[in-house]
């Protein structure tokens, strides 16, 4: 197959932005439930690559040594025209393959833990409920995303790896310019460096005054400062926009239907089995399992060649019919814990304890403390990042009653 | 008896096994690896979580013996 960045006449050009917040693209759609499941596509990048559809190959092809992670094979899926520059930073664990990817993620592994996140609960807590207070106390309607969904999670990456507050406007900026698909490949690689710059400047701060953060403990076990430096670069982007935009889809989904949502206030263990599928539902990484093929594969009666790109289409896999029941359905007890929107295989996530936990904070107290919370425009009018390589909402205007 | 076997070069540490049953796994605090700490699923309820963290494990690092 040609992979030379020709496109093919027989591959259409993958859809990449989102028309319904719910579900897949009707393009993704059809492309999962072909014979095979399998088929190819032109990227934006001209490239012509596998498209996988169904939840089963995707979990396959995710725990599949012969697919690689290197983000600099020339054959990776790319979702822009531009070349990627590399060269800016070592690798960091989500671009290694084994042998060299299992020590990077153990060196940091032990800081996500299910016992550590608990152990984070408490300053989550006050988080929360002080970003709420300043909610309280301005103006009405308030913009959610500024006053709460942005925040939290990003106060809470910057002090668990230590990285002073008062930047986050520019780590806000930065990361934006990242994630966002209308941005020049000067600007992104702009944006990059200057972020690199910043945390080299931190780390090598922390390297002579070592403090009792992630960061320091990175370095006080001896990692490379140039290790410790993709690490945060990596932490940082993944542990910021991701979780705000899943406050903001799942505050809107739950405002959306009140009867759910007082069963959800009157019983918290609901709480997570709703994320689990509001996580599901919006796949809001739809993108981030990609690969490429370093061995000849067979799959679904389709041959995977060495060098081919791959990528999987992680939201129509979600909404697989064969991996869940009514699976257009928002279904907040599902409990199917089985969905791709993490990952799958050996890179899966690193934070996704902490994202679930913060998320569970954000909806139990949000709701509890504010009964009366609803939307202040149509939930359909709102401005949804369609075109984002990290599906959310820009701004969720909200008011609520004065209290009785 | 079904046994619970869990193989430590594959883990990653994702804590998927306990999320799904806390009674029969825990994470190493070092490097955050599975410890199973009741390896013999006591009846029908622990054997279907043994099957769910076996299912969700993403480095298909657990698997059932019997």
């Amino acid at each position: 197959m040609a992979t030379d960045g020709g496109s093919s006449v027989t591959a259409p050009v993958l859809q990449t932005t989102r028309r319904c917040p719910y579900a897949p693209p009707d393009e993704h759609t059809r492309l999962r439930d072909t014979a095979s499941g399998i088929s190819q596509v032109t990227l934006p990048s001209g490239q012509v690559a596998w498209a996988l559809g169904r939840l089963e190959h995707i979990r396959a092809m995710l725990t599949d040594p012969r697919f690689s992670s290197d983000r600099q094979h020339p054959n990776f899926p790319r979702f822009t025209r531009e070349q990627p520059a590399f060269g800016l930073m070592r690798p960091s664990m989500i671009q290694l393959d084994p042998p060299e990817h299992g020590p990077a993620r153990k060196a940091v592994i032990g800081e996500f833990t299910v016992r550590r996140m608990a152990g984070l609960r408490p300053r989550v807590q006050q988080i929360v409920d002080e970003h709420i207070d300043a909610m309280l106390a301005g103006p009405r309607p308030a913009d959610l995303v500024r006053a709460l969904a942005l925040p939290v999670p990003s106060l809470v990456i910057c002090e668990q790896l230590g990285v002073p507050y008062r930047d986050h406007d520019f780590f806000q900026s930065h990361s934006s310019a990242l994630l966002s698909r209308n941005v020049t490949a000067d600007e992104r690689q702009q944006a990059v460096k200057e972020l690199r710059d910043y945390l080299k400047e931190l780390i090598a701060e922390k390297a002579a005054d070592p403090a009792d953060d992630l960061l320091g403990r990175q370095l006080a076990q001896g990692n490379d400062p140039e290790d410790v430096l993709s690490l945060a670069f990596l932490l940082l982007i993944a542990g910021h926009e991701t979780t705000a935009n899943m406050i903001s889809l799942g505050v809107v989904t739950l405002l959306e239907r009140p009867d759910e949502l007082v069963a959800l206030r009157e019983d918290p263990a609901r709480t997570l089995p709703a994320i689990e599928e509001l996580l599901r539902v919006y796949t809001i990484a739809e993108f981030a399992n990609s690969r490429v093929a370093v061995e000849d594969v067979e799959m679904g009666g389709v041959t995977i060649r060495a060098g081919d790109p791959v990528l999987a289409l992680s939201n129509a896999a979600n909404h697989d019919p064969s991996a869940f029941d009514e699976a257009d359905e928002i279904k907040l007890d599902r409990g199917a814990r089985n969905h791709v929107a993490f990952g799958f295989g050996i890179h899966q996530c690193l934070g996704q304890n902490l994202a679930r936990m913060e998320l569970q904070i954000v909806f139990d107290t949000l709701f509890r403390r504010i009964p009366t919370l609803r939307l202040a425009a149509p939930a359909d009018r709102l401005p949804y990042k369609n075109d984002a390589f990290i599906y959310g909402i820009h701004e969720v205007p909200v008011t609520w009653e004065d209290p009785a | 008896m079904t046994k619970i076997v869990a193989d430590l070069d594959r883990c990653v540490g994702a804590g998927q096994c306990v999320l799904t049953d806390p009674d029969a796994f825990d994470q190493s605090d070092e490097d955050g690896t599975v410890v199973v700490i009741q390896d013999t699923p006591a009846d029908d309820e622990a054997l279907k979580r043994a099957r769910v963290a076996v299912d969700i494990c993403p480095s298909r690092a657990l698997s059932l013996t019997e």
